[in-house]
């Protein structure tokens, strides 16, 4: 019965991997140890294509890794397990806000949670501009801050963000496009 | 039932166009569902992102059930979560059928590179719209800087983060001479 099996264990990952799709990495090493379904190796594998792929990298692993187990239907299976706790507990948690929303408490803590929230948002927003605005490796090599900036990809950003600003109507996918073609032309990654 | 499509089909839309994770999806969801369709509001949105991260789950599936059980119940959360991985899952299998060196190709590697650069700014944009209703005050600013801080130099839970954020929002309430909470 693999179909089961994958879709157990991967409900245990969406059960267990709380906050964001690298979360669930630590869990997959796990299955890799406990089970013949794939290698740490392909692990690795996955996060590349994961990270090269639309899609949350959690959704992305648990296809992948199914569908490398079982085929088609593994992929579909292992990703309807990872996303069944959210439902269930997403749904209880939405019920049990809308009875208490007007409660003084829950309001004040929202007021909390509101600019933490923000933050954590800004915090993943450093850790993408780390790898794409700036070559660590580069500097580490020269020590000078000319070759830490990445040039043409801080321009890029900041005609991308003046794009943003005076053409709002714009759809941010067509942003996305083009930046991808950008990174052809002028080979972003250096190959 | 036509709402039930809408919703599956703008987030298979977004679950195809979602490079990065659950954050770079924020610039869309506020287009898609505050602007245009009037579903949900921005501190809504906040709320959302701010309980998914603490929950069971990836981030942008939890927002997706919120969302969609906001408007239409149980079966909107399902639908609009399928709605979301839907298209992901097509594209892994072919993926992971065909192209298993797929994230090695010179193509691939620059297009991500320069895909990466938009999803700074996509996030950058997010955070200047939000900023407004959720830094209110001095407290508001310091529970941001605070978070912001530990969670790019420390490696503490955003669990945590987020649980203490909660409290501290409680806690401020409680101090004498403030009228807290009631300008909200």
């Amino acid at each position: 019965m693999i179909f089961l099996k994958l879709y157990y264990e991967f409900a245990k990952v969406g059960l267990f991997s709380i906050g964001g799709g690298l979360a669930t990495i630590p869990f997959l090493y796990d299955l890799a140890d406990r089970t013949a379904w794939f290698s740490h190796a392909d692990v690795a594998n996955m996060i590349a294509i994961a990270e090269s792929t639309p899609g949350a990298i959690g959704v992305n692993m648990a296809t992948y890794a199914g569908y490398t187990t079982a085929g088609v239907l593994g992929g579909i299976i292992a990703t309807l397990g990872l996303i069944t706790p959210a439902i269930v507990i997403i749904t209880l948690v939405a019920r049990i806000l809308n009875h208490f929303m007007n409660n003084p408490y829950v309001e004040s803590a929202f007021r909390g949670l509101r600019p933490a929230s923000i933050a954590l948002i800004a915090a993943a927003g450093i850790s993408v501009a780390k790898v794409s605005l700036l070559d660590l490796d580069a500097y580490a090599e020269t020590g000078s801050v000319s070759d830490l900036i990445v040039w043409k990809a801080v321009i890029l950003g900041v005609l991308l963000f003046l794009g943003q600003k005076y053409f709002p109507k714009v759809h941010p996918v067509v942003f996305i496009a083009l930046s991808a073609v950008v990174g052809i032309i002028f080979q972003f990654a250096g190959v | 039932m036509n709402e039930l499509w809408q919703l599956f089909t703008i987030f298979a839309q977004i679950g195809a166009v979602t490079f990065g994770g659950g954050y770079a999806m924020l610039p869309i969801l506020t287009r898609e569902f505050v602007d245009r369709r009037h579903w949900v509001t921005d501190s809504e949105l906040t709320d959302y992102f701010a309980i998914g991260q603490c929950t069971p789950g990836i981030i942008a599936v939890n927002v997706a059930t919120f969302i969609g059980n906001k408007r239409k119940g149980l079966v909107g959360g399902i639908v609009a979560t399928l709605g979301l991985v839907s298209i992901p899952i097509v594209i892994i299998t072919i993926i992971a059928a065909f192209l298993s060196n797929f994230a090695e190709y010179a193509l691939v590697k620059n297009a991500f590179a320069g895909i990466r650069v938009c999803v700074c700014v996509l996030i950058i944009n997010a955070i200047l719209r939000l900023w407004k209703k959720s830094i209110l005050d001095a407290p508001t600013l310091i529970i941001f800087l605070v978070v912001f801080a530990l969670s790019v130099f420390s490696s503490l839970s955003p669990i945590l983060l987020v649980v203490a954020a909660a409290a501290v929002g409680i806690l401020l309430r409680q101090l004498p001479g403030r009228k807290g909470g009631e300008e909200t």
